[in-house]
Parts: C-alpha cells; structure tokens; sequence
C-alpha cells in the first residue's frame, strides 16, 4: 500500500502541499469569492421579497380604491334612481294637471253647448208656435171664416202642443 | 500500471512520485517534491476556482452556470443553519472550501485520462491528505468550543441528565468517542475512495487479462466485469458526491457542539 510504504518519504510534501493548495481554496474561493455569491442570493431574495410585498401593498390599494369606486357607484346609482323617480311623479303631476285641465274645458264647452242647443231648440220651439199660430188663424179664417186672434191662436196651440 | 510485468497491480495508481525536477525540494530538511498527488491538488484548486469563478456574474437573474454555483452556496448555507443555527453562517467558506475541495477532487480522480495516456491521481484517497483534513476540521472544533465557552466546553463529555454516579463512567466515553472523530472522519473518505478505485482497478485487471487469455474469457470473464464496471463507475460518482457531503457534513455537525455544546 503506497500509503503506508511512501509515508516516511511524502508526509512533508503532502502536508506542505496540501496547506498551500487548500490554502488557496480557502482564502481565495472560501473567503473571496463566496461571500459574494452569497451576498448576489441574498440581494436577489431581498429584492424578491420587496417586490412581492410591493405588488401586495399595490393589490391591496387597488382592492381598496375598488370598494371606494364600488361605493361611490352605489350612491350614484341611488341618487340616479332617485331623480329618475322624482321626474316620473313629476312628469304624472304635469300630465294629470294637462288632463284636468283639458277635462274642464271640455266640460265647459259640453255646457256651453248644451246651453246653446237648448237655446235653439226653445227659439225653434217658439218659431214653431208663431207658425202653428198664424198657421192655425189662416186655417180657421179659411175653413170657417172666422178670425180668430192671435192670442186666443196661441193659447190654444200651446196647449194642443203640451198635450201633444 | 506495471505493464512490464504484464499485470495490472491495483496499488500502483496510489503511488506518489515526485514530478522531474523537484525531488529535493526541501524546507527546512522537509522535504517537499512537488508530487503527482501535489499536481491533482493544483488541478482541483485551478478547476473550483474556475467553477466558482462563473457563478461571480452577480446577476439578479442568474444564468445556468451562476446557478449551479448558488445551488451548491445555498446547500452548504443550508446545511450549516439547519445543523448549526445562525451562527452557522460564519462557517460557510470554510465548509464550502472543504466539500468543494473533496468532491473535486474525487471527480477528477475518477476521469477516465488513463484513455490517453494521463494518470489521474487521488489524493483524497491518501490518508495524509484526509488526515490533514480531519485535524484542520477538528481543531477548528477545538478552538471554537474553548474560545467561546472556555473551560465549560468540557461539559460536551457529560450529556445532559447523566445520573451523578454515572459520570465518571460516561464522560470518559463520551471523551473516546470524542477523540476518534478526527481518525473516522479522515479514515471514512479514505478507505471510501481507495476501495473504490482499488475495485475498477481489479475489475479493469479482469478485463484485459480476461479478453488476452482468449475469446471465451474475453466473453465469459471480460465481457460481465466490463459492464460491472460501468455500474461501480457510476456508483463511484455517487461515492464521490457523498463522501464529500459526509464529510462536509460531519465537520458541520461537530462545529455544532463548540457552538452550542449540547
């Protein structure tokens, strides 16, 4: 086994060679360079965590102005119905109003109307008196030549026209 | 291989020999030949710190290799908060240094170079190297629980809610077993390793002697070992990955008691 054969002649040279290389690795990779590396992963999960939480202090602002906007809308949404509610009674008051007052001008020209249409059967009905009296006075002067007056013409066509 | 001898000797890839030029290197009468086991430290240390180097684009959005070098950052932070705490996070060079250090060089030991003539050594599978190792892990251990609790740190040998007559039994135990960790973590990576290369080796043996000896014992001998081989090759990626882990692993949990005792 050289191991144990070559001990006497190489244990300086091993252990002399062994310090510098393992020396080197230490001092230069251990201590130089690791730290380094090391520090990059650090870095890189520090700026892995800020910007996680930046992105969850941003949802959460964005999660809060959300509710602000659900908010608002709803009142928005409540005035909005409340003057579209407001301008229907509005405009059923307008229209009511339009209606009565459509309504009694038509009740107020029916009236007149039926004034006027009473008025002109009552002219006729006196037309028709006047005639029925001459008419009667002409026929009793001619059927039996008698003159009759013309009141006594008209009294007695106004109750022949009563009695009908 | 001792091909001249026309066999493999499975011992052979273990065999430290100085690199032309340097056998008589010397500091202060030690002698230190820049060895091929010394090049293989050299090849590991170069090809982390180019592994190491492509994750340093410091990104935000990392690529595939910035990636691959967090990944294995992050597992070695892991592991320490998990099996440490907080206090944990202090230990990561050293840790990452060390399971870097052995899962490279196990990887590179297992390359297939011999395909072109190169001879991959591993040093991990040397017991002076592992056995450094473990005495650097185990020192740190040491210092870290009598600097920070001083004497205190004596009361790792006597586990909480020991009886009081228990004590003297238990604490001398709890000493042992205490003072074998350096040997069984160095040993563990090393037998590991060794074991595994020791077996391709054999197997690789049964391959060419196999196939030399004839068609039939290429087919009957050559032929099943080659496909084992194939299946210990990928066993010993596997080997390699979690002896490094174990390693890494166990200098972690013991940081763990100088840390917070029990």
């Amino acid at each position: 086994m050289p191991q144990i054969a070559q001990l006497a002649e190489t244990w300086s040279s091993q252990f002399f060679w062994l310090a510098v290389f393992f020396g080197i690795t230490f001092f230069l990779i251990g201590m130089g360079m690791v730290p380094k590396i090391m520090d990059t992963v650090d870095q890189r999960d520090s700026k892995i965590a800020d910007d996680l939480a930046a992105a969850k202090a941003a949802r959460d602002a964005a999660d809060e102005q959300e509710e602000a906007w659900r908010v608002r809308e709803n009142e928005n949404r409540e005035k909005a119905r409340g003057i579209v509610n407001a301008a229907k009674a509005d405009a059923a008051a307008k229209s009511e109003k339009t209606i009565a007052a459509a309504q009694k001008r038509l009740d107020k020209k029916l009236d007149e109307a039926e004034i006027r249409i009473g008025e002109a059967r009552n002219a006729a009905l006196a037309e028709i008196e006047a005639v029925a009296t001459e008419a009667a006075q002409d026929i009793v002067q001619r059927v039996a030549g008698i003159k009759v007056t013309k009141p006594t013409a008209a009294k007695a066509v106004k109750e022949t026209l009563a009695h009908g | 291989m001792a091909a001249e001898e026309g066999k493999v000797d499975p011992m052979h890839q273990f065999a430290i020999e100085p690199i032309a030029g340097t056998e008589a290197w010397e500091i202060a009468g030690y002698n230190i030949a820049f060895t091929n086991s010394a090049l293989w430290m050299l090849i590991t240390t170069v090809v982390l710190f180019l592994f190491v180097m492509g994750g340093m684009k410091r990104q935000l959005v990392p690529g595939r290799w910035q990636m691959m070098v967090e990944s294995f950052t992050g597992f070695i932070d892991n592991m320490l908060e998990a099996n440490i705490g907080k206090a944990g996070r202090k230990y990561v060079p050293y840790v990452f240094s060390l399971f870097m250090f052995i899962l490279f060089a196990n990887l590179l030991g297992l390359l297939p170079l011999g395909v072109i003539g190169l001879h991959p050594f591993t040093f991990t599978s040397h017991f002076t190297v592992t056995g450094i190792l473990a005495i650097l892990s185990f020192s740190i251990v040491l210092i870290v629980g009598f600097w920070k609790h001083g004497l205190h740190f004596f009361s790792l040998f006597v586990p909480h809610g020991t009886p009081l007559p228990m004590i003297p039994v238990i604490a001398p135990i709890e000493f042992i077993s205490f003072m074998v960790r350096p040997f069984s973590l160095g040993l563990r990576l090393f037998v590991a390793m060794m074991a595994g290369h020791v077996l391709l080796e054999v197997l690789s043996s049964f391959v060419i002697d196999g196939t030399n000896a004839g068609i039939g014992f290429g087919f009957l001998v050559g032929l099943p070992s080659f496909l084992l081989m194939i299946g210990i090759c990928a066993l010993e990626l596997l080997v390699a990955g979690i002896q490094a882990y174990v390693f890494a692993l166990l200098t972690s949990l013991y940081i763990n008691d100088a840390e917070n005792l029990h």
